[in-house]
Formats: structure tokens, C-alpha cells, sequence
């Protein structure tokens, strides 16, 4: 029996849905991490005093460095995305590799960052940290969380871009059919958003 | 129907490198308010440039400047709403 003739039909995609699913599991993220900052806010105007004083224990210049760090990096996925509009493969594959490189060198400085505060006993019910005040301990305990948090988020994001790096080498993304580049992106520009709020609120604040 | 068909709009790479520029320059800014000025001054000055930042980073980065209407009202409608939340907690906090 012969088998039915079959029609080739182009593959179904609908870019601007998919945007704005996109759109809208970020609006998730932003009040995820929305009620954290609100957490924060409650605390810290509860223990001024002691939020001023433990923010002078964080490492500033580390948490300027990875502020720079990331922001480069939003810069290098957006211009992946322009690359690839541009049929500029080899630039979008360069500055995508240069984002995920960026993303690994804010875990590497985070890992010295909490190391050092480890060593000198800053941690969440450390036998140090548990003979200070009350609000030095929720202090620490929201910077933990919250950083740790974001930390999760790069990590996450280094995982999805290396995916995507892999699409667009294996040509499955391409200037004509860039969407999952582009979401990946928005996803990374979040988790540079978000820091650009932790930035003040632990490191400047002090 | 290719996305390109939808999507026009192509940010240029001198756009991008701009943005960043500015974004490097407020955290500059932010940082030495942080260390050579009076506390209000610094508060003030993060009050102002954090939310700038995040603006460039969503309106050019994130290409929100060249959505259409209903996605910039959506993102307008979730940052109200943290807006107002943060605003109902000082009120609370203030005035408790």
C-alpha cells in the first residue's frame, strides 16, 4: 500500500508569542526578586545602624568589578544579536562566547568575595555572627540569600547561553530565526537589572 | 514568515556601545557619591541613576523601546505594581 503523499509544510513560529512568554516569566523574576528588596527595605529601616556597619565589612571594589563585568556582558549578547541580524556570524559567536566568559569571571569573583567573608566567620549562624546585634545577622542572612540567589540566576543564564551558542554554530539560530538568542538575552539583561539594585543596596549603602 | 519580517528594527552597534558607556559612567558616579559625599547626597543620587540604569538597560538592551504598545504597558503595569507594594511598606513603616 502506498503511503499518503506528504505536504511540506513550513514549521509554525510565533516569534512575538514566544517574546512574550518570555516577557512574562521575567515579570515573575522581577517580583520574585521585587519582595526581597521589599524585605530588605522593612529590615533595614527597622536596624539603620546595623545595616550601615555590616554593609563596611563587604569587599566595594569587588562588587564594582562585577557590576562592570556584567554590564560588559549585556553589552556583548546584545551585540551577538546585532552580529547575527547583520549575517556576522563569526562576531555574534565571538561576543556570545565573551558574554558566557563574563558570566564565569562574576562566579569566580563572588567564590572570593564569599570566601573571605566565610574566613572572617560572616555567615548565616556562625558562632561570630550569632555574638552581634540582631540586625548584623538578618544583614547577612538577606545578602546570602539574595546574592546567592542572583548568583543561581548567572549561573542559570551561563547555561542557557552556552546552549544557544551551541544552536547558532549548529545554524539552528540564524539572522532570519534569531528568537531563542534573543530570549536567552533578555533573560541575562534581567539578571544584570538585578544587580544593578544589589549594587547600591549592600555595597554602596554603607 | 521569517521573525525579520515582524522585526525590523536593528539596534546598531554605536547604540549599544553608547548605552554601556553611560551605564559605566553613572556606576562611576554612584560609586564615588558613595565614598566622597554626604549620605542623603549619595542616597539621592542612588535613588535617581539606579532606576536610569535600569531604564537604558530595558528600553535598548532589551529592545523595549521598539516593542509595541501592549508590551511596554505590561512592563509599565509590573513595575507599578512593585512600585505600589514598596510604597504601602513605607507608608506602614512610617507611619506605624
Amino acid at each position: 500500500m502506498n503511503s499518503p503523499p506528504t505536504v511540506a509544510h513550513p514549521a509554525h513560529k510565533d516569534y512575538e508569542g514566544s517574546k512574550l512568554g518570555m516577557w512574562l516569566f521575567l515579570f515573575t523574576e522581577i517580583l520574585l526578586f521585587g519582595g526581597l528588596f521589599i524585605l530588605y527595605s522593612a529590615y533595614r529601616a527597622r536596624y539603620p545602624l546595623e545595616f550601615h556597619n555590616s554593609g563596611q565589612h563587604l569587599n566595594v571594589v569587588i562588587g564594582v568589578v562585577n557590576t562592570i563585568i556584567l554590564l560588559t556582558s549585556s553589552l556583548t549578547v546584545a551585540i551577538s544579536i546585532t552580529a547575527l541580524r547583520r549575517r556576522d556570524r563569526k562576531l555574534s559567536l565571538l561576543s556570545l562566547s565573551a558574554t558566557i566568559a563574563l558570566g564565569a569571571a562574576f562566579l569566580a569573583n563572588k567564590y572570593i568575595e564569599w570566601s573571605g567573608e566565610i574566613h572572617h566567620g560572616l555567615y548565616p549562624n556562625s558562632p561570630a555572627l550569632m555574638q552581634r546585634p540582631h540586625g548584623d545577622q538578618i544583614f547577612f542572612g538577606l545578602y546570602y540569600s539574595m546574592t546567592g540567589l542572583h548568583g543561581l540566576h548567572v549561573l542559570a543564564g551561563i547555561v542557557l547561553l552556552s546552549v544557544v551558542l551551541v544552536f547558532v554554530i549548529r545554524e539552528k539560530i540564524t539572522g532570519t530565526d534569531f528568537n531563542k538568542l534573543e530570549n536567552a538575552g533578555l533573560y541575562w539583561h534581567l539578571v544584570d537589572v538585578i544587580w544593578i539594585f544589589l549594587l547600591p543596596l549592600f555595597y554602596l549603602a554603607a | 514568515m521569517e521573525q525579520t519580517d515582524m522585526q525590523e528594527h536593528i539596534i546598531p552597534y554605536r547604540t549599544l556601545v553608547f548605552v554601556w558607556l553611560l551605564l559605566i559612567l553613572f556606576t562611576a558616579i554612584l560609586v564615588s557619591a558613595s565614598r566622597l559625599f554626604h549620605e542623603t547626597l549619595s542616597v539621592g543620587a542612588m535613588l535617581v541613576l539606579t532606576p536610569i540604569k535600569a531604564g537604558l538597560v530595558f528600553f535598548y538592551f532589551m529592545h523595549l523601546k521598539y516593542e509595541k504598545t501592549y508590551l511596554k504597558a505590561l512592563v509599565l503595569l509590573t513595575l507599578g505594581l512593585l512600585v505600589l507594594v514598596i510604597g504601602l511598606l513605607f507608608f506602614d513603616v512610617l507611619y506605624r
